[in-house]
């Protein structure tokens, strides 16, 4: 096995335990471990981010190589930014299999208005480009929510109730009772945010149902998703176990026993030491 | 039939659209005609009730608990001299929780301004960050301490969903904040930072919409806002009448969406019993 294989499982056994060793107390490992982690998947996502959508689908779109010319005033404007980075800007335009669309100047002055926060001066430039961001998502998701989230609730919860061969009751497949329990749990749980009128009488009943119909759903959904994570564990263990061989020398048993030993020591030389009283001070 | 300028304007406009309608509708996508009257008739229905609130109607509002101990929380910070955690969730300004939980944070901010206690607020996106920033430096000059605004106090993170929340347990376990305030969309870091946040002694106050990730916050937090009631956090918190009667015309359409499930489940099943009338199912689909 390569010396960079045994490198790597020991590096993540150390930041595995590093992370687990949280559970004990905040403590140098824990630290470790996640200024690592959020250095290095800060610079990663940036790097991500320029790579595949930057690059590719911005610069990609204006200056594409299939449209190339060198005596056109676009590209000796890209052939001037080529001075400055090869890779991003190669000679000859971007190929990535666009078009020019010169309509993406538009997502590029926006970019451009945002790094412009870096100037005290025209730091109001950057709230363009976030009230393009949020005004275009409003738009943009009205249409699919109303569409899934009402005409959708709706056609779904008005079930069909003469179907001869529908069973009265099913766990497992459509049945009247569940078409039931969704068309009451629908309507109880709409009134339950109905927030206009005290919740008194009726109201007060039936958003009491919905209430109920919602906490029976928040159960399911957290049992379910706590499976999910026992299965985590579990992965995050088989590599523990896997590092623990000889093949890996032994990295999971080595960072372990080290740990163990620093924050043993740490733990009986601060019950040593008496705990100072913030308040006293 | 209060607001007779509202009801001109909308019968004007129905006679215009009968009239483009009757004259063979050019250029309209029949199949998506449903889809149009339940833009229209939604956007009305909020227009109306926030022009009435803006006339001066007062509309109740049920009290909301969480919404209640937010202020409570930002107090307790003030008392025990410790700071105040805010975390936006985890997606972009594209998101429509991520813009609610913006919003909040103004309204977190000009209490922590008002009571002079530090804010902390990490974030996992520039554009949020750019955003949150805007907010809490106008939450601050509008209560007249824009000395005490600085921008630290939002700052950016990671975009990397673990490393983002490893990086809020890591703040939340040495600066030990009295109040911790999760309003946004969350994914599966939800539970790590409540349960890191309750194991502080933090009051912890969350508004997501997140269906998934409720469970864990109810679990964990003191207060959760749930779907709906994050939404109209804003109005709740701010008073505005045009925002509270944009709470009373989402009221008016939940009703209507009631009605409709009831009248839709009768029709089919005595289109489906007796062959009458039409299929309200199918009438429902848009393409």
């Amino acid at each position: 096995m390569s010396m960079t294989v045994i490198l790597g499982a020991w590096i993540a056994v150390f930041l595995t335990f590093g992370i687990f060793s949280y559970l004990y107390k905040d403590n140098p490992f824990y630290k470790t471990a996640e200024h690592l982690f959020v250095g290095i998947s800060a610079g990663y996502w940036a790097s991500i981010f320029f790579w595949t959508q930057i690059q590719p689908n911005l610069f990609g779109r204006l200056w594409p190589s299939s449209e190339f010319s060198a005596e056109s005033l676009w590209y000796k404007i890209y052939n001037g930014l080529s001075f400055l980075s090869t890779s991003v800007f190669p000679p000859g335009g971007i190929d990535k299999g666009h078009d020019m669309h010169l309509s993406y100047l538009i997502p590029f002055a926006l970019g451009i208005m945002m790094l412009l926060s870096l100037i005290p001066k025209l730091n109001w430039f950057a709230r363009w480009g976030i009230a393009y961001t949020v005004g275009m998502a409003a738009g943009l998701r009205a249409y699919g929510y109303l569409n899934s989230n009402v005409l959708g609730q709706i056609k779904g919860t008005a079930a069909s109730f003469t179907d001869p061969n529908m069973p009265f009751f099913s766990l497992t497949s459509v049945s009247t009772f569940n078409s039931l329990v969704i068309l009451v749990g629908t309507i109880t749980g709409l009134l339950y945010f109905y927030f206009s009128k005290e919740h008194k009488g009726v109201l007060g009943k039936a958003s009491k149902v919905g209430i109920y119909f919602l906490m029976i759903s928040f159960g399911a959904s957290f049992g379910f998703a706590v499976m999910g994570r026992i299965s985590l564990l579990i992965g995050r263990f088989v590599d523990l176990i896997k590092y623990s061989a000889g093949d890996y020398n032994n990295a999971t048993l080595w960072v372990l026993m080290i740990m163990l030993i620093i924050l043993g020591y740490d733990a009986f030389k601060s019950r040593k030491t008496p705990p100072v009283n913030e308040e006293a001070v | 039939m209060k607001d007779k300028q509202f009801w001109i304007v909308l019968s004007g406009l129905i006679v215009a659209f009968l009239i483009f309608w009757f004259a063979g509708q050019p250029m309209f996508n029949e199949d998506r005609v449903v889809m149009f009257i339940t833009i229209v008739a939604i956007s009305a229905t909020l227009l109306y009730n926030i022009r009435m609130a803006k006339r001066g109607e007062t509309f109740y509002l049920r009290p909301i608990p969480g919404l209640k101990a937010i202020e409570e929380a930002v107090g307790r910070s003030t008392e025990m001299g410790k700071p105040v955690l805010y975390v936006p969730g985890i997606m972009d300004m594209d998101q429509v929780e991520t813009v609610a939980g913006v919003i909040v944070l103004g309204h977190v901010a000009r209490m922590t301004a008002r009571y002079e206690t530090s804010l902390n607020v990490p974030v996992s996106r520039s554009i949020v960050m750019k955003a949150a920033r805007e907010v809490c430096r106008e939450s601050y000059m509008m209560e007249g301490r824009p000395d005490m605004f600085n921008d630290d106090m939002v700052h950016y993170l990671t975009d990397d969903q673990f490393a983002y929340a490893a990086g809020v347990n890591g703040i939340m376990i040495r600066e030990k904040p009295a109040a911790c305030l999760y309003m946004g969309k969350f994914y599966a870091e939800s539970l790590i930072l409540a349960e890191t946040g309750n194991s502080i002694g933090a009051i912890q106050i969350a508004g997501t919409a997140s269906q998934a990730q409720i469970p864990f916050f109810v679990t964990a937090c003191d207060y959760t806002l749930i779907g709906e009631e994050f939404f109209a956090a804003s109005a709740y918190l701010s008073q505005k009448p045009e925002l509270i009667g944009g709470i009373r015309g989402q009221d008016m359409v939940k009703v209507a969406v009631i009605s409709v499930i009831i009248l839709a489940t009768l029709l089919r099943f005595i289109y489906e019993t007796w062959g009458v009338g039409f299929d309200a199912i199918k009438l429902l689909t848009v393409q």
